[in-house]
Formats: structure tokens, sequence, C-alpha cells
């Protein structure tokens, strides 16, 4: 569940756009040389995409009596590293903001930064750590997937808390309303993703090796 | 490694039916309404004068066809994924049944 349209003031989106904007050039080029170096892996890429454009669009049930969807950035992240992410995640925000009306354009800005930068990156730091202390691939996965799709919808919370402080108690009081209301609806949801991303890497481990090994992904892990 | 998916899968199945068998927050207006809406709500509430500044260009016309286009995403979406992972198997099945024709 994305910062509705029209629901930051226009110097707060016009910020998150420009402070995301680097981010997009710099994945654009980390896609382009992944596919020059690495052409076998465009349709794991792309595979990738299509994880988090399917775990976008459902919207689960949450024991806070709410709905939202996961984000399925996280495999992408650990596979690809963080920044293709930013790429991916901007079309499936672009996607929903044209066509279903979810989040905006004037909040694509701010979207992308929280679902295609920080998210991401959050996933790939925590499979990193993870593995480094010699955590299991399959807690890995799950850890980064669960805590990437956590910090998405953190970081949404503090956009909003940030352009709409409370009047009273301030922007810590926002945050924790508004964290009441995206970061609380989205544990479930986040174990959810954290499952299905473990499901993935479990096939693509079994069937997609020489990509695997391409990528340098989970080197030694893989039997 | 097919039993542990079947059982991630069934893992994830529960925890997405759990909040529906279970009861509600008291207090709640709508059941099970998007995070965004509630999001939303709570910003009126907290400040009567803003201004939404930007209207979505094109809205779905109705719920029916905002599900059709939610429906398409997931299709799109797993019909990728299943391609990927459908080819990828069939070609390391091959894979090892060429290498065990060869060892014949």
């Amino acid at each position: 569940m994305h910062i509705m349209e029209g629901f930051l003031p226009p110097l707060h989106a016009a910020a998150w756009t420009v402070a995301a904007a680097p981010f997009v050039v710099a994945g654009a080029r980390r896609i382009a040389r992944i596919t020059r170096e690495h052409p076998n892996t465009k349709l794991l890429l792309a595979a990738s995409g299509a994880f988090a454009f399917v775990l976008s669009a459902l919207k689960i049930p949450s024991v806070t009596g709410s709905c939202s969807h996961p984000t399925g950035t996280g495999l992408g992240a650990i596979l690809f590293g963080p920044s293709v992410m930013v790429v991916l995640g901007a079309i499936v925000l672009l996607f929903q903001a044209l066509l279903l009306a979810h989040g905006g354009i004037t909040t694509l800005g701010a979207n992308v930064f929280s679902m295609g930068i920080v998210g991401p990156w959050v996933a790939y730091g925590i499979f990193k750590l993870a593995r480094l202390w010699g955590g299991p691939l399959a807690l890995a996965v799950f850890l980064a997937a669960l805590f990437g799709d956590l910090a998405t919808y953190g970081i949404t919370s503090i956009q909003i808390a940030l352009a709409f402080p409370d009047p009273v108690s301030g922007f810590g009081g926002a945050l924790a309303k508004f964290a009441g209301v995206f970061a609380l609806t989205q544990i479930p949801l986040a174990v959810i993703e954290g499952l299905l991303t473990v499901v993935v890497v479990n096939l693509l481990s079994q069937y997609s090796r020489d990509e695997l090994e391409d990528l340098a992904f989970a080197a030694g892990a893989m039997k | 490694m097919k039993r542990t998916n079947l059982m991630l899968l069934l893992l994830a199945f529960l925890v997405t039916l759990s909040p529906l068998l279970s009861p509600l927050p008291k207090a709640l207006e709508q059941p099970f309404a998007g995070a965004d809406a509630q999001a939303e709500a709570l910003i009126v509430a907290a400040n009567p004068d803003y201004q939404r500044w930007f209207e979505p260009l094109w809205e779905p016309p109705s719920g029916e066809i905002e599900t059709l286009l939610f429906a398409l995403q997931a299709a799109l979406g797993s019909g990728l994924l299943g391609y990927y992972l459908g080819l990828r198997r069939g070609q390391s099945q091959r894979r090892e049944h060429d290498g065990a024709n060869a060892r014949d």
C-alpha cells in the first residue's frame, strides 16, 4: 500500500523524487551492464521483476483487520544486487499509479524510494549479514525478504509522518500513528513474502544453477 | 525439496487465512479495508485543511474494472515466473537425461 496520489505536499513529493532519481539512473546502468556481461541471466531478471509484479497485486488480510500487499523486491535484490530493483520497482509502481489509481504520479518518487531503494538495500544487507554469520541459505533468504518488506513500509510511515506531523506530539506521534497502520499491518505479510521468496530460491537452486553460478549467488551453498 | 516447498506454501496459506478466522479488532469501520485508505482517513482527520493537490489521472470506473486490472497484473507476473521456472526445469531435466544416455 503506497502513498496515495496527491497526499504528499508538493515540496515533499519533489524532494523524494530528487532523492530517488540518481538511484534510478544507477539502477538502469547496472541492468544494462548485467544484461551485457551475463546475457543468460536476462530471463531470470525478468522473472524477478515478475515476482514483484505478482506480489504487489495480492492484497492480503492482516491481523490488524486491514489489507495490504507484499512488495516482492527482496528476491531480485539478493540475486542481482539491490540497485537493479529500483527500476523493476518503478515499473510496478507506474503500472499501479496509471491503471489502478493506487499510489500516484506525484508520490511516485517517495514510493520508489521506499519500495525500490530502501526495501531492496535492507534485504540485501540482511542477506549478506546472515550469510556472513553462517546462517543457512533458506534462513538468510527468509529474513532478507521479511525485513526488506517491513523496511519499505517503515519508510512509507516515516515519509507520511514527515509530511503530516501531529499538531501535539509532532513527528514522533505521527510516526507511531502511521506505523500502526502500515508497519503493523505488514508484519504477517512480510512473513508470507519471506516464505514465498524461500520457495522461489529453492526452485532456482534446483533448476537454475548455471545462472546462480554466473551471478556468484551464495557461492558454496549450491550443491 | 518438493516437500519443503509444499510445507512452506501451506504455511504461507495459513498465515494468509488466519486473520480471516480470528476475531476482528474492535472499532473497525470497515473490515479489511486497504491500509492506504486508513492512512488517508488519519491524515484527513488530523489535517482537515489539507487539500489533495493532485487527483489520479485515471481511475478504474468500477470495482469490477479494478479487479480486472489487479488480476491482470497477477496473471502477467505469475505467467512469466511460471514460464521461466518451467523452461529451466525442462532444460535441467533434459540435461540429466542426456547425461544419463551419454554414460550408457
